[in-house]
């Protein structure tokens, strides 16, 4: 066992400070330490994005982030985007496009559709996917989960920025190949 | 997976870095982005005692332009190079390759310095960088050098660099002419089963420079000269590109591994190349 360090987390607006062990992987201090049960562990290799989570403006895998990588951080998970009485358009879209059956996924990919939607408001199918392409799901095929980001973007351009923080209108999706 | 135990350092300036090399040598290391080192650091198949997170080190950010060259920061991140509209002007061949790493999660941590540093063979900016002629800079107790691309590369894992340097820049010269980075891969996030970086230099129709570096298809990233100098002189008809593949299949050795047999590898190798080639050439 290694030496414990002071840590400082800011998490979905709240600050939280605690002394951990360096090695202490992001995921595990959100779940067990934080009880935030969101971001799910589900390669914990950083294949398949189930534990992604909002880190200082970065879409990042919390499998492969020590929590002393994070001291400092700003970290939003699933739970500061939208809670049941509070949806977000995205959550709202999962639900009315069938973007889940099982839900294991979905906390990540929201998370990172919310991050894609930031940096391009408006993406095509193609962009969608190509950003989107860090989360896997094994339920649905992708379809719905498409259409239901393409709907998200629809609800929130329709609401202005309402439903969305500053959104930077920089395309930075591209299909490579 | 619970790596092992380390102590965990964050210094703010290179010189903080280069004094904990130097305390604790071989038992420690540098981590940029962390996402080639972290998997392997839970696996066990890396034990770092000393581990030194380079994320608030001053100077290792930023792309600078010059007349002649581009100046990559170790810590630039392919998220960074995929989002520089002054860099995909100048050399996009970078931001080509850079959206075909990994995928967008991974893009936003893993850096350039990173990239080419660790020596993995399949990483993408080794090769890339052999293709782009670049120049490492490392820095350490005894002062700076560059190290060519070209040169630095030895075997898997087995760099120019000395333990107690670190990889703070990688410079480029401004590329001219069409370009291509071809990736085959099996699926998002894959290493390569084969890639190839090419720049070619048309003139008249007639091509007047090509420069090929192939990736995962030997211990080291391949800069194949010999792949080059085939296409130079020719309006890269089939021949010319037939000859530049052969020569190219000379200088790789690929092994098998779970991409497949080494028949296959040479066969998609050539395939690759001979589309890069193609790709790059119709943009000359």
């Amino acid at each position: 066992m290694s030496k414990k360090m002071h840590i400082k987390l800011t998490v979905n607006g709240k600050p939280e400070e605690f002394l951990a062990e360096p090695r202490e992987l992001l995921i595990y201090t959100l779940r067990e330490r934080l009880n935030i049960t969101g971001p799910h562990i589900g390669c914990e290799t950083s294949h398949c994005g189930a534990c992604t989570v909002t880190l200082n403006g970065k879409s990042v895998k919390a499998c492969t982030m020590f929590v002393a990588q994070a001291d400092g951080a700003d970290v939003t998970t699933i739970e500061g985007i939208g809670g049941p009485d509070t949806l977000h358009p995205l959550q709202t879209a999962f639900k009315e496009h069938h973007g889940l059956q099982c839900g294991y996924c979905t906390p990540g990919m929201i998370t990172r559709a919310m991050k894609l939607l930031e940096e391009n408001p408006d993406p095509t199918e193609e962009e969608i996917r190509f950003g989107m392409a860090g989360n896997l799901c094994r339920c649905t095929g992708y379809q719905n989960i498409v259409k239901s980001i393409k709907a998200a973007a629809s609800e929130m351009n329709a609401a202005g920025s309402s439903g969305r923080e500053a959104a930077g209108s920089k395309k930075e999706v591209e299909a490579a190949e | 997976m619970i790596p092992a135990a380390f102590e965990y350092h964050r210094p703010k300036d290179l010189d903080g870095v280069l004094s904990l090399l130097t305390e604790h040598g071989d038992e420690a290391r540098v981590m940029a982005g962390g996402h080639s080192l972290i998997p392997m650091m839970k696996l066990r198949m890396a034990d770092v005692p000393h581990l030194i997170d380079l994320q608030d080190v001053a100077g290792l950010t930023g792309i600078s332009h010059s007349d002649n060259t581009i100046r990559l920061g170790a810590m630039v991140t392919q998220h960074d190079i995929i989002g520089d509209a002054k860099l995909a002007e100048r050399a996009p061949i970078l931001r080509e390759a850079a959206l075909q790493i990994a995928d967008p999660q991974v893009r936003y941590m893993g850096t350039v310095g990173g990239n080419v540093a660790n020596g993995d063979p399949g990483n993408d900016m080794p090769g890339l960088m052999q293709c782009l002629d670049a120049v490492f800079t490392l820095v350490g107790p005894e002062g700076t050098r560059d190290v060519p691309a070209r040169d630095f590369y030895e075997a898997a894992y087995m760099t120019a660099r000395e333990d107690d340097e670190v990889l703070t820049a990688v410079t480029i010269p401004v590329p001219r002419g069409g370009y291509a980075y071809e990736k085959q891969k099996r699926k998002i996030g894959d290493y390569a089963t084969a890639a190839a970086a090419v720049q070619i230099v048309k003139d008249g129709g007639t091509c007047t420079a090509a420069s090929i570096a192939m990736t995962n298809l030997s211990d080291t990233p391949v800069y194949s000269d010999a792949a080059g100098a085939a296409l130079i002189g020719t309006s890269l008809d089939d021949a010319a590109r037939a000859a530049a593949v052969a020569a190219m299949l000379g200088d790789i050795d690929p092994t098998e591994d779970n991409r497949g047999p080494v028949a296959f590898k040479i066969h998609v190798a050539g395939v690759i190349l001979n589309r890069a080639i193609e790709r790059a050439w119709a943009r000359a």
